[in-house]
């Protein structure tokens, strides 16, 4: 018998640092895309005709110069669509037309899409339509929203505690105020995109660039009026996603779809940069107004705030969006009485969505704003401020029920205080800026506290299939959606550590609905949380079968059978996986098996406003120092120290990736990311020469990342805690540290209520505003 | 002389693409190199991100012959037109790694996690390996600039600037073997015409025949390096019946370095300008370094940024500032005129039908003080929402003798600021003459409010940049937050 070599931990096991499983394939350029093909024979291309005005009534749409323009081969408009013309998420909601039919409610709106041999053709044809409208008003943002009565788009939601205009009244110190949060572009490097592929009779199959397959599946089905089992949705990976492919791929998808089954033919829709950030949704901006009751030592008594949303056209998603800005508008902090309001308003632009965060962090920007004002009315430094109002024992209760019992938030936020030399670098700043007559520079530190689960309680739930071979390789499945996230190497590594395989033998198959069905959307942070567990739970079932069959065949004790790196340990000898596995085969026992999670403890009524809506909170904290130019208000971020809660991490790498991509994302909406709509309604900035990202220069010249060390209190996988959106609120303390920078020009007597995104134009009013002249 | 024989012209492109020598005869004229390398060629490695040279996901490199030596410009590929690409290397992702074992960059990316969802990756790939390429030892703020032009919406860049400055190091060829030999096999006879369906794409040789072609084709579009014409081909659908290159026209191409002035021809590219004039003044050298990426500065004009006319484009508040004066060249022969005249309203300029700009003279600013801010919503490859260019001559007193004050993004047309000029003649140049100035600009500008900033704060920065040079001048004082002028304080 072979001596037992000590196993060291193979790479890729869970927990261990570990590349994007793909990385090889980004860097030399193997890694496919939709759009990268191989393209199937015939394959013919579809574009959008996209309405020219945000309110009209269509009077006529001509479309036969497009049809007759060179290599059209069809034109498809609400005539040609054999179920409902609708691709709403939301049930009941029927407002979202693939194509528009009356009236058209926001500039960019899809009208109808041509198909031609080529995308070339499809473009140029599409240009060619004769539309009539007959302008009406258009209600362009909130206020206009407000004064036309445009309504909301679905219901609002009330989060309240105790008698809040009681204890406004009662409050020694009271105050009010507004803030203007503006939304932002997802910018995923891959504009949208789909391919769709006729099958036998009705079926069909179609690779998306989504985060919700089974959505696009429903939504093709619906369209087309096929049953779910005709349609497959395929996806191998995105560019980027962020919230911006939850819904929003799904009239791509459809339309390929539609074209498909029409023309018997390979279909591919991908619209230019343009029109991809014209016609799809963004994060919604909002404007929150504000009252608060304090006492002189800063503590917070009492909270009334309205959450104003512009949530577009429809209702997509902007119904738990704004949920969840209520559901964060405390951030980490107790406020003993509370009552706020979302008003989730219509307005005459493209249906805001998902995007990273999903509304929390405008909550968050909303929670953080009243402590810049306690700060500022009682001479307190902010982050006094903060301490004194986050939650702890006898006030633990969130505005929804759920009890805030880790304790994370004051242990995380006082490591990070003597971490990065808060109190000795706000000194030396003050000092910095009492010398320097332009640049002054500012600090600021917040905290992120982030529910995570999907607060609709059913989304909380997936499935995994994991095929092993008589070779010991591994095929895994399950309903997670890769978009850079790092999601498959995750499972993947859950997959290898369980059976003490290296984590190349283990292949993550592309998602389909046809593998594993009635998945959910990517999205809310869940991915690893929950298909991880799937996946696990599907190995255990597989180990299982496995150890009962050697235990039988070899007469072993259950507990002397174990999966290890160097194979699978029974009794005194070792044998591969592959061995076993052969052997199991040849023994008729199943080596494919199902797996299935759903969260625990998880419950919200929206009726009472009441529940226990989230699993845990991930938490995090960033200070964050800027240096501003008060001649022209540009701007730079000095440095940024971040300690992020991310529980035991899966991958260091990975969580790494997504706290510092998180962060600069973040950053880039709060300030030089700006949405422009003109008078009529038209996005101005709709490419990158005018939408502006933040660039490699842009990054914090000093950026330290560290971890909590902690585990997750509850039983997650790996003991881990989400890290897809909360690292996008720590960029919060950015906003906090130029308003700081700010302050200074009047002695930090004066709130600058610097709102967003805080562009060198905002930052320079600001500072004219506090230094008394007429901005 | 001056006739454009087609019948003698060459009737193809060559380049190399990676290891093989293309040739194409029959050529839409403004098909870009990405679809071509896409759709004809199946490399699909290379993304399209914008398709207006603004995210740098169709990063490629484009090898020429420079002197002796193959120099890499990263090149974006969507709004580039193919029959430009004559005589050059192309390499794309699929080459930098084919059968030649990784980079160093694309290691280095892979171990420090620099992809996530890969799809910008390519492009960044490409950008590192020219400055891999180009630069031996480059710093953090060179690394930053390579990629100024290449969006990552995932990683917040850090690991892709710690991959670069752990692999691009020692000069690193991005072609194995010198490229150089070969190239220069494919130099000489210029001039060529290729077409397809009754559309040209001609490349004169020489001015003469340039001219000739002018006269000839008064409706021809007039090609530099296509920042702009690419956009009109992308974003427009623009397909022109007939293109004149001037790319292969060696007079327009040059840079001369005379004792009182630096002569530029229109065809220089920025990043060849930037070498030129960035000598000149520190903040020279810092605007051109905020023009576009380094893939817009590597093909991007002289004559096109004046060309073009844009009300926001860099160059001419700098030009003006500086004094120098613009040769026409057309069927009357050459003219010149100072560049604060060239340009007649929005988008338009002086030039008549069949000529172009040739060359800006510009005149060294001896003893002048010279100030250039540019401001922009973001700090790097951005379009300015305003840019000023200062030149003051002074007395033995130190009183204001000469002032040009030339600001884009303030109208119609980059110009001068007379009410501010002269409020600040016959007095020292100090914060109360700033100010004066400051207050006339209101006399000189009525800007317009648009995206990248409103009118009022137009017109607040214009002021406060007048007053930043006052600062600057007098000393002692940091006045800028990023760049590599930011954190000194000026004379100090």
């Amino acid at each position: 018998m072979l001596e037992r070599t000590p196993a060291l931990p193979p790479a890729g096991r869970l927990g261990t640092p570990h590349p994007h499983d793909s990385a090889q394939r980004h860097v030399t350029g193997e890694a496919r895309f939709i759009d990268d093909g191989p393209d199937p024979a015939g394959l013919a291309h579809a574009y959008l005709g996209l309405s020219d005005h945000a309110h009209a009534r269509i009077l006529a749409l001509d479309l036969d110069a497009v049809r007759s323009a060179p290599g059209v081969l069809c034109v498809l408009a609400a005539d040609d669509i054999p179920g409902v013309n609708d691709v709403s998420p939301t049930a009941g909601k029927h407002d979202d037309p693939v194509f528009a039919t009356g009236t058209t409610r926001f500039h960019g709106q899809p009208l109808f899409c041509v198909v031609a041999e080529t995308r070339d053709a499809a473009r140029r044809a599409a240009r060619l339509a004769a539309i009539r409208y007959e302008e009406l008003p258009p209600a362009i943002d909130i206020a206009a929203a407000r004064a036309a009565g445009t309504g909301f788009v679905t219901e609002g939601l009330t989060l309240a505690r105790g008698d809040v205009g009681a204890a406004l009244a009662a409050a020694p110190r009271r105050l009010a105020g507004r803030m203007s949060v503006g939304g932002q572009d997802h910018f995923y490097l891959e504009t949208q995109i789909a391919l769709a592929l006729p099958g036998e009779g009705d079926e069909v199959t179609v690779l998306s660039s989504t985060q919700h397959p089974t959505e696009v599946q429903h939504m093709v089905a619906r369209v087309l009026d096929l049953p779910f089992a005709a349609v497959t949705v395929e996806v191998r990976r995105m560019g980027g996603g962020f919230g911006g492919k939850e819904t929003q791929g799904n009239l791509f998808a459809v339309v390929a779809a539609l074209a498909a089954r029409r023309l018997g033919r390979a279909v591919k829709i991908r619209p230019d940069r343009d029109d991809d950030m014209r016609a799809t949704g963004k994060r919604h901006d909002m404007e929150i107004a504000y009252a608060v009751g304090f006492d002189g030592s800063g503590r917070i008594l009492a909270v009334d705030a309205t959450y104003a949303a512009r949530c577009g056209a429809s209702a997509d998603l902007s119904g738990p969006v704004t949920d969840r800005a209520l559901f964060h508008c405390d951030n980490a902090y107790f406020y003993p009485a509370m009552r706020a309001t979302s008003e989730p308003w219509r307005t005459n632009t493209v249906s805001n969505t998902a995007f990273r965060g999903f509304g929390g962090p405008q909550g968050m920007l909303g929670a953080e704003r009243l402590i810049e004002e306690v700060a500022f009315a009682t001479g307190l430094d902010p982050l006094d401020v903060r301490k004194a109002n986050f939650y702890g024992p006898g006030r633990d209760e969130t505005p929804y029920g759920q009890r805030v019992t880790d304790g994370i938030a004051p242990r995380l936020v006082a490591a990070l205080e003597a971490r990065c030399a808060y109190r000795a670098r706000r000194d030396e700043i003050r000092a910095f800026n009492a010398g320097s007559r332009v640049v002054k520079r500012g600090l600021a530190l917040t905290p992120v506290k982030f529910g995570i689960s999907f607060t609709a309680t059913l989304y909380n739930q997936a499935g995994a299939l994991v095929h092993l071979y008589t070779d010991g390789s591994v095929a895994l499945n399950h309903g997670g959606t890769e978009m850079g996230q790092g999601l498959l190497v995750k499972v993947a590594q859950v997959v290898a550590t369980a059976f003490g395989l290296p984590l190349d033998r283990v292949r993550t198959a592309p998602t389909s609905t046809g593998k594993v069905p009635n998945t959910s959307a990517t999205a809310a942070s869940s991915g690893s949380d929950l298909n991880g567990m799937a996946a696990l739970e599907a190995c255990r079932t597989l180990k299982g079968r496995l150890a009962a069959f050697a235990a039988e065949r070899w007469g072993l004790a259950p507990d002397a059978i174990a999966f290890e790196a160097d194979g699978v340990r029974l009794g005194e000898r070792t044998m591969p996986l592959a061995e076993l596995a052969g052997e199991a085969y040849a023994a008729r026992i199943p080596l494919s098996a199902t797996g299935f999670h759903r969260t625990p403890t998880i419950h919200w009524d929206r009726t009472s406003g009441k529940g226990h809506p989230f699993h845990y909170f991930a938490h995090g904290a960033a200070c964050s120092e800027v240096a501003v130019d008060t001649l022209t208000g540009e701007y730079r971020v000095e440095r940024v120290d971040i300690l992020h809660d991310v529980g035991r991490s899966l991958n260091p790498t990975i969580d790494r990736g997504q706290v510092e991509g998180g962060f600069v994302q973040g950053m880039g909406w709060l300030t030089t990311e700006e949405l422009w709509w003109d008078g009529a309604g038209r996005l101005r900035t709709h490419a990158p020469a005018t939408y502006k990202i933040p660039v490699a220069s842009d990054r914090p010249r000093i950026f330290n990342v560290d971890f909590f060390d902690g585990e997750n209190e509850e039983p997650t996988i790996g003991r881990s805690k989400a890290v897809g959106e909360p690292p996008l609120m720590l960029a919060i303390s950015v906003l906090h540290a130029l308003s700081d920078a700010i302050a200074s020009v009047a002695g930090h007597r004066t709130c600058p209520r610097l709102d967003a995104p805080a562009t060198p134009e905002r930052v320079l009013f600001a500072i004219e505003r506090l230094r008394g002249a007429a901005p | 002389m001056g006739a454009f024989d087609h019948a003698a012209m060459r009737d193809h492109v060559r380049f190399l693409l990676g290891d093989d020598l293309v040739r194409i005869a029959s050529c839409d004229p403004t098909r870009t190199l990405l679809d071509w390398l896409r759709d004809e060629r199946g490399l699909r490695g290379t993304k399209e991100g914008c398709a207006e040279g603004d995210c740098g996901a169709c990063t490629v490199a484009v090898g020429r012959l420079d002197r002796a030596a193959v120099r890499y410009d990263p090149v974006c590929a969507c709004i580039r037109l193919l029959p430009t690409l004559d005589g050059t290397h192309v390499v794309a992702i699929e080459h930098l790694s084919g059968g030649r074992g990784p980079h160093p960059v694309q290691d280095a990316t892979v171990r420090h996690g620099g992809s996530q969802c890969g799809f910008c990756t390519p492009g960044f790939m490409m950008a590192l390996a020219c400055l891999a390429a180009a630069d031996p030892a480059p710093d953090a703020a060179a690394i930053d600039d390579a990629v100024a032009g290449n969006l990552c919406r995932c990683t917040g860049y850090r690991p892709i600037a710690d991959a670069a400055a752990e692999s691009c190091r020692g000069g690193v060829p991005l072609w194995p073997e010198d490229i150089g030999p070969r190239l220069a096999a494919l130099a000489g006879e210029a001039a060529f015409a290729v077409g397809e369906g009754g559309r040209r794409f001609l490349a004169p040789g020489d001015l003469a025949t340039l001219r000739g072609l002018l006269a000839a084709e008064p409706e021809a579009v007039l090609l530099g390096g296509g920042t702009d014409l690419g956009l009109r081909v992308t974003k427009d659908l623009a397909r022109p019946e007939t293109v004149i290159w001037l790319g292969g026209i060696p007079d327009l191409a040059r840079v001369e370095e005379r004792a009182d002035a630096v002569v530029i021809g229109a065809g220089v590219t920025i990043a060849a300008l930037r070498r030129a004039l960035g000598r000149l003044h520190p903040q020279v050298d810092e605007l051109l370094r905020r023009f576009g990426g380094a893939q817009v500065r590597a093909v991007g004009t002289l004559g096109g940024s004046l060309g073009t006319a844009s009300p926001i484009g860099d160059l001419a508040p700098l030009l003006i500032a500086l004094g120098a004066t613009l040769t026409l060249d057309g069927p009357d022969g050459p003219r010149t005129l100072p560049v604060e005249d060239f340009f007649t309203g929005y988008r338009a300029t002086a030039l008549r039908a069949g000529e172009i700009v040739a060359a800006a003279s510009v005149p060294r600013p001896g003893g002048d003080a010279l100030h250039v801010s540019k401001v922009s919503k973001r700090f790097d490859e951005d379009i300015s929402t305003l840019c000023g260019a200062f030149r003051l001559a002074r007395d033995g007193e130190g009183r204001v003798v000469a002032a040009r004050l030339a600001f884009g993004g303030m109208a119609a047309v980059p110009r001068r600021a007379p009410a501010a000029e002269a409020a600040l003649l016959g007095r020292p140049f100090d914060e109360d003459a700033a100010d004066r100035a400051a207050a006339a600009l209101r006399d000189d500008f009525a800007p317009l409010d648009d995206w990248r900033g409103s009118a009022r704060y137009r017109l607040l920065v214009a002021g406060n940049l007048v007053r930043r040079f006052a600062l600057e001048e007098a000393g002692g004082v940091a006045t800028r937050v990023a760049g590599p002028l930011a954190g000194a304080a000026s004379h100090a």
